[in-house]
């Protein structure tokens, strides 16, 4: 039925990880509610808002470090090009310092 | 406190389907073409971020990118000051307001591809009034010849379309103030410069925040009136991210890219969104609080 949609594995465990999230946020908006708080970032915000900045956030450093892994292998004389594990680990621990203290 | 009743679930039930139909599984299946090479329907090869990488390094695109960004800027710059203008000039009541509205409102009804064909008539220096009239005039115009004039006329047309939205706006926010603040401004000799930037503008910022959202955001995916005015020529110099997209998607058919480079522009729009939308909402809570304490 959704074979028009060519699933593919990595992308099935993303969209399992992101649907996984949203049952998480809302069993835990259930149990305790939100508040508006002011961390670092700018505005004030819910535990939603810091979820969708982190998310955000976490989609650009990945982007960007893929559009300069060309530059880095350069400037650091790297053999091959950095993995992009790298950036997926600093991108997580952005998204969890944003829900901590965004 | 404890939710009381959850039945308001069902109510939104339909929406939430029709979205998953129309936008979300869409965009599922967007997701798997960027890291798959697509050779046929029935072969297709796992690339993982490839293409985004490819993506993110196209010089072509970068060049696209920035001439969105200065076209987007360039259209407020212009739009939202004129706008503002002919809204304060329009007539506030009687029967003349009536026909000055109906009137500045007709290129608004105008569908996106007739307003190219009538730009690019209309520019052209053999049958077209601007074209000719500036042929007559000694200037040396051609929309499809020289990048700067095909980027004015793109401008331009835009202007001619969309201005009228701004100021249909901004006159629904000027006839909202109450003449209580003129009558003030008139017992204190404010001049009509100081009515406008202490009285009108203020009261405006709600509708004109609007207006700068909604015109940044159909802006920045403008697609139609360029295609049909100048194809995105001459060279590339109005090739604007949407039809640099429709290029590789449906030119080329290079399916994983345009998937991956249709990700980073939902990227672009979701960021500029949120960063507007708060904008707009921090305003809008100024203004609450300076209305609490006046």
């Amino acid at each position: 039925m959704f074979a028009w949609m060519v699933w593919t594995t990595p992308v099935a465990v993303f969209f399992g990880c992101i649907a996984l999230m949203l049952v998480g946020m809302t069993v835990w908006e259930i149990k305790s509610p939100t508040s508006l708080r002011k961390g670092f970032l700018p505005i004030a915000t819910t535990r939603g808002d810091r979820l969708f900045i982190g998310l955000l956030t976490a989609a650009y450093i990945n982007l960007g470090f893929i559009g300069l892994a060309g530059k880095f292998t350069e400037w650091l004389s790297l053999q091959q090009e950095p993995s992009i594990w790298i950036s997926f680990v600093i991108s997580m621990a952005a998204l969890a310092l944003i829900l901590r203290r965004g | 406190m404890k939710p009381i009743n959850q039945k308001a679930w069902w109510l939104v039930l339909p929406v939430v389907i029709c979205v998953a139909f129309s936008a979300v599984l869409p965009l599922m299946t967007v997701v798997n073409y960027s890291v798959q090479d697509i050779i046929s329907p029935e072969r297709r090869v796992f690339v993982g971020t490839e293409w985004f990488a490819a993506v993110m390094r196209d010089e072509e695109l970068h060049a696209a990118l920035w001439r969105q960004l200065t076209f987007s800027l360039a259209v407020l710059a212009v739009e939202i000051p004129l706008g503002i203008a002919l809204a304060l000039s329009m007539p506030a009541r009687g029967w003349q307001a009536s026909l000055v509205l109906v009137l500045v409102a007709l290129s608004l009804l105008i569908p996106w591809n007739v307003v190219g064909t009538i730009w690019q008539i209309y520019g052209r220096a053999d049958i077209g009034l601007l074209g000719a009239a500036l042929a007559w005039l000694g200037v040396d115009y051609s929309y499809t010849g020289d990048a700067t004039d095909a980027w004015i006329t793109v401008l331009a047309m835009d202007v001619w379309h969309w201005t009228p939205l701004v100021a249909l706006l901004c006159y629904a926010g000027l006839r909202s103030i109450p003449d209580a603040y003129y009558q003030a401004a008139r017992i204190d000799g404010a001049s009509r410069f100081a009515v406008f930037r202490y009285i009108q503008l203020p009261k405006l910022r709600g509708v004109l925040m609007i207006a700068v959202l909604l015109r940044f955001m159909d802006s920045f995916m403008i697609y139609t009136e360029p295609f049909v005015l100048t194809g995105g020529g001459p060279g590339n110099a109005t090739t604007f991210l949407s039809q640099y997209l429709t290029q590789k998607a449906v030119g080329q058919f290079d399916l994983g890219p345009a998937a991956a480079f249709s990700l980073i522009y939902f990227l672009i729009i979701l960021l500029l969104c949120f960063i507007l939308y708060n904008w707009m909402q921090r305003v809008g809570t100024a203004d609450r609080e300076g209305a609490g304490h006046e």
